[in-house]
């Protein structure tokens, strides 16, 4: 099963003069201004930018973490923009999927367990050994954090993140913290979960070479979206390097 | 101006505001111990000072004999025993008053003053008024506590019945005197200023009343410095002996004496238990904090050291931090302390009379309390705080590993949710911690349930002494011993359903080298208004053969039942006879011995006489038989039951309400910061795993479930174990009340344990209810950027 293509696909995620400014104390930080933007459904998109470009803001944004200072974003023609925050808890737990880039495992349980903690309070959640299998690790479910590598650890994550089937599946430097060829296992986890569930994904990098394997390369600086780009080849992760 | 304060005490100033609430929670455990040993040791040195003073100034006697008549030359004899500075003989007699507006009868001691000159010893100290003078046979002093109980002035007059005789006395001052610091009836345990008063009275119409014109039947005496009190004592014995002497006793063993000495060792227990105990769960908390803070602060801790700060260097700025909140905790508790033990010395000073009052704790407990605390917490921190220092400067500054879990030795049941697990394992990863939690949330239960306890011992003291063994309603004490026929008389007297005579008679009992100054009690066999009452199988008949002897007594003869008793009689003939134990009975209050009263009579080689009758009275008729007794003239005193009960009750209830109120907010203090730290730790240690959950999809409830229900399930076990500690810490306390007047019962009714459980629960409910406010207002992104 591959991906539908960009453009023909229904918009899974919408958003319309999305603006963020922070403010500590004399200092006002603009950290996006007037965003529009469209994810498709099954889409594979990587946000490609500096520190400071915004990324991160957008993506907490549209995982319902944070509200934005002006502006609208939809999730299948809802606007979570206006949700309580107990429907955005009820967003995160039935639609999203979070990677982060320093795991976030909980170190008190096993992956497979790490894996549970999200299946059993999910609405159509998939087993967990089956989550861990998407992601090569079924090997290792007894095992606790501690005793799995950083790229293991990673693929937990996404195990734990993909495993309710969300529709969304966001991604904040998923790589930042491990070497590249670890790196490239966990990229192919993420590729294949956009492949075969068809999971809507976000991913930011700021790693040019990773932007390859996306459908849609975004590049964001200072707050705005500066570039938007089509993959018109898209590459599997093992063919990637940076 | 920015140079005055150095940057790392900046940082320690900047560190306690951020703690506020833990440093405030770890204070407050601190401050209840400081407060807590101050006002023990404070109170203590207090009354004792008080006392000292009191008892130099009034020349307080060092030996104090009763006889029944001896003539006054005899005192010059007694002046020339080796070893005695002064000899003040008196006259000391029971009379019942008639006192306008009191339906029940009082009873008085009255003893004799010299006319127009001050007593060499145990000399008045006058509220108001003047003493009695010579040849005005009516005058006498009260003491104030009678005095204030009915607002008798200087001036004032009531009626007497001195050995039969009504008499009008007129009040011409008010007294107190160091021998009644704590003046009881005979035979009661609590003053009741109501119904018992001491009043002094010119010797001379003393004696002319009770027919002892040149004779005494009483004896004081102080002491050389250096003399030995038990030599004075055994050559007056023998001296006195042929007088009717009972045997003379020293300072030590004088009624009210007795009962202070006793309070104060109790307050000095006191000061030494329960301190400890809130300053060992300091030192726990300060450890708890200061370790977290230490973990939280590693690449500081690195940079410090790459800049050159030495290890002794940052070692003192986090013990700084320790003293620092345990300095708070102090002068809280100073403050605390010194205030309670005020209110404590005065509220002691109800019940102890002393004309003055010095509430002179001196600088001793204060520091005392200081030093220890500091100790503690020092203590407590030590550990930490040789973790930071002798972090490498490169470790420091990486992050430290992942908690490690692993398959431990305890399973986790299958079949619970992972948010249990996580509980359980976060539980079991640091089980000393988790164990400490426990004990002090277990000690808080405990100090509540000790307070409490007190009630429940009481109640049951009271129930045992006067609804078990003293069935009667009034017991009446003749002034001389009375023929067979005057019980017929008692049972005639209006509202009067039963009579019973009772005998006790003041006898040494011997075994080998041991022996007890105390009294047998003759019952009649088949009594029922008092009876032999076992504490574990109830009422024991009265023995034809032997002696039953209270177990507290048979321990101190080191007797048994089949072993005899030597028993010399200090009153009438003076027999000395051996009778058999028969068997023993478990008693709380005194040491008592019981014989079948004809038997006691026959071995005594007494007449057939009644000294005491014990009545059991209509409640319709009191009023009736208050009045018929009034009139009598050869009663010497009257113990209304329900009104010594009353007065237990009434005093008790204050103090007991009063220390049940300091210890709640002691124990409240206790399980808040205990509850609070444990709350506040886990969250500082896991809010990235609980933000990481809201950011999964949890919601505030299911992580709170997490973060609380670790804290809620040390604490239910805590309190679990708080039964146990509470139980324990009773029986320590009633342990340290064994004395020769009382046992306290180790009894903790249902209720005791309940109140306990729920007042500690209540305060660990508060502080998980302020911890789960910052869970709620968690920054979910802040927390996942950083980096552990």
């Amino acid at each position: 099963m591959t991906g539908r293509s960009p453009g023909t696909a229904d918009v899974s995620l919408e958003t319309r003069g999305l603006t963020m400014v922070y403010r500590s104390g004399a200092v006002e930080v603009r950290a996006l201004s007037d965003v529009d933007l469209q994810l498709k459904r099954s889409e594979l998109v990587v946000l490609l930018g500096p520190s400071g470009s915004g990324k991160s803001t957008l993506l907490n944004i549209l995982g319902g973490l944070d509200a934005p200072t002006s502006g609208q974003v939809f999730f299948d023609g809802r606007e979570i923009t206006a949700f309580s925050d107990r429907e955005l808890t009820r967003y995160r737990r039935d639609h999203v999927g979070f990677v982060f880039q320093f795991y976030n495992l909980i170190p008190s349980l096993t992956a497979e367990e790490n894996v549970a903690l999200v299946t059993e309070i999910a609405r159509n959640a998939m087993p967990p050994r089956d989550a861990l299998d998407l992601v090569g690790l079924t090997a290792r479910a007894d095992h606790f954090p501690a005793e799995l590598s950083g790229g293991e650890q990673q693929r937990v994550a996404i195990a734990r993140a993909i495993a309710k089937r969300p529709e969304i599946l966001l991604c904040d430097e998923p790589t930042g913290a491990l070497d590249s060829t670890t790196g490239v296992l966990v990229l192919e986890a993420i590729d294949r979960i956009n492949r075969e569930l068809g999971t809507t994904t976000a991913l930011i990098t700021h790693n040019v070479g990773i932007a390859d394997m996306a459908d849609r390369v975004i590049s964001l600086a200072d707050g705005r979206i500066a570039e938007m780009r089509v993959n018109e080849r898209k590459r599997r992760p093992a063919e990637l390097s940076w | 101006m920015v140079t005055a304060v150095r940057a790392l005490d900046r940082k320690l100033l900047r560190d306690l505001r951020r703690l506020r609430g833990q440093v405030v929670a770890i204070a407050l455990v601190v401050a209840s111990g400081v407060a807590l040993m101050i006002m023990s040791l404070g109170t203590h040195a207090s009354l004792r000072s008080t006392a000292e003073a009191y008892y130099d100034r009034y020349h307080f006697a060092d030996v104090f004999a009763r006889l029944t008549r001896a003539p006054d030359r005899i005192a010059e004899r007694i002046a020339q025993i080796p070893g005695i500075q002064r000899v003040e003989t008196r006259i000391v007699r029971y009379a019942s008053l008639d006192v306008p507006g009191v339906a029940a009868p009082v009873t008085a001691q009255i003893v004799s003053l010299p006319e127009d000159t001050a007593p060499a010893l145990n000399a008045l100290a006058f509220r108001t008024g003047r003493s009695v003078q010579s040849g005005r046979p009516n005058e006498v002093v009260i003491g104030e506590p009678f005095a204030l109980a009915h607002g008798i002035r200087v001036g004032d007059r009531f009626d007497a019945i001195l050995k039969g005789t009504r008499r009008t006395l007129t009040v011409v001052g008010i007294a107190l005197s160091p021998e009644f610091v704590y003046a009881i009836a005979p035979g009661s345990l609590m003053p009741d200023d109501r119904h018992f008063a001491v009043l002094w009275m010119g010797r001379k119409a003393l004696a002319a009343a009770f027919d002892l014109d040149g004779a005494f039947d009483n004896v004081s005496l102080s002491l050389l410095r250096g003399a030995d009190p038990s030599d004075v004592i055994a050559r007056l014995d023998d001296l006195l002996a042929p007088y009717g002497g009972t045997g003379a006793v020293e300072r030590a063993d004088q009624i009210s004496n007795w009962f202070l000495m006793n309070e104060l060792d109790q307050l000095r227990t006191m000061s030494r238990i329960l301190p400890t105990i809130f300053l060992a769960v300091a030192a726990f908390l300060t450890n708890l904090v200061l370790s977290r803070l230490i973990s939280t602060e590693r690449s500081e801790i690195g940079l410090m050291k790459a800049f050159g700060y030495s290890k002794a260097e940052i070692a003192i700025h986090y013990a700084k931090l320790a003293l620092a909140i345990c300095t708070l905790g102090i002068l809280l508790g100073w403050i605390a302390g010194s205030f309670l033990g005020r209110y404590n010395t005065a509220l002691y000073n109800e019940t102890f009379r002393f004309p003055f009052l010095y509430y002179r704790p001196g600088i001793a407990p204060f520091a005392i309390a200081a030093v220890v605390s500091l100790a503690a917490a020092l203590g407590g921190a030590l550990d930490a705080v040789r973790r930071a220092a002798t972090l490498p400067p490169a470790e420091a500054m990486r992050p430290p590993a992942p908690p490690a879990y692993r398959h431990g030795a305890i399973p986790i049941p299958k079949g619970l949710d992972n948010s249990t697990r996580i509980v359980l394992r976060h539980i079991l990863r640091a089980p000393v911690r988790s164990a400490m939690t426990v004990t002090g949330v277990a000690f808080a239960v405990g100090v509540l349930m000790l307070a409490l306890q007190w009630s429940d011992a009481l109640d049951r003291l009271v129930e045992s002494e006067f609804h078990d063994t003293r069935r009667y309603d009034i017991s009446v004490a003749f002034a001389e011993d009375r023929s067979r026929r005057v019980l017929h008389e008692m049972e005639r007297l209006p509202g009067v359903l039963a009579a019973e005579p009772v005998r006790n008679v003041a006898v040494r009992f011997r075994s080998g080298h041991r022996s007890h100054r105390g009294t047998v009690t003759g019952l009649p066999a088949g009594a029922r208004l008092e009876v032999i009452y076992d504490a574990v199988e109830g009422v024991i008949p009265v023995p034809e053969g032997g002696l039953v002897l209270s177990s507290r007594l048979a321990e101190k003869l080191q007797v048994g039942p089949g072993d005899p008793v030597e028993i010399e009689v200090l009153e009438g003939r003076r027999m000395k006879f051996s009778v058999p134990v028969v068997r023993l009975a478990e008693e709380y209050i005194g040491m008592p011995a019981w014989m079948d009263a004809d038997r006691l009579r026959r071995l005594t080689r007494e007449a057939d006489g009644i000294a005491r009758v014990n009545l059991l009275v209509d409640e319709a008729g009191e009023d009736a038989l208050f009045a018929a007794l009034k009139k009598r003239p050869d009663l010497a005193a009257i113990a209304v039951k329900r009104l010594a009960v009353e007065k237990f009750n009434e005093t008790m209830g204050k103090i007991i309400l009063v220390f049940t109120g300091f210890f709640l907010l002691f124990a409240g203090a206790l399980s808040f910061g205990v509850t609070y730290n444990a709350a506040r730790i886990g969250l500082s240690e896991r809010g990235r795993d609980l933000a990481t959950l809201r950011v999964l999809g949890f919601t505030r409830a299911e992580i709170s479930y997490i973060l609380l229900g670790e804290t809620a399930l040390l604490v239910l076990a805590g309190l679990a174990f708080g039964c146990g500690t509470g139980w324990a810490l009773a029986a320590v306390m009633v342990s340290s009340f064994d004395t020769e007047l009382f046992r306290v019962p180790l009894i903790l009714l249902p209720s005791t344990y309940g109140l306990g459980v729920v007042g500690a629960a209540c305060a660990a409910v508060m502080s998980a209810a302020l911890v789960r406010r910052r869970v709620d207002s968690m920054d979910l992104i802040a927390v996942l950027k950083t980096r552990e």
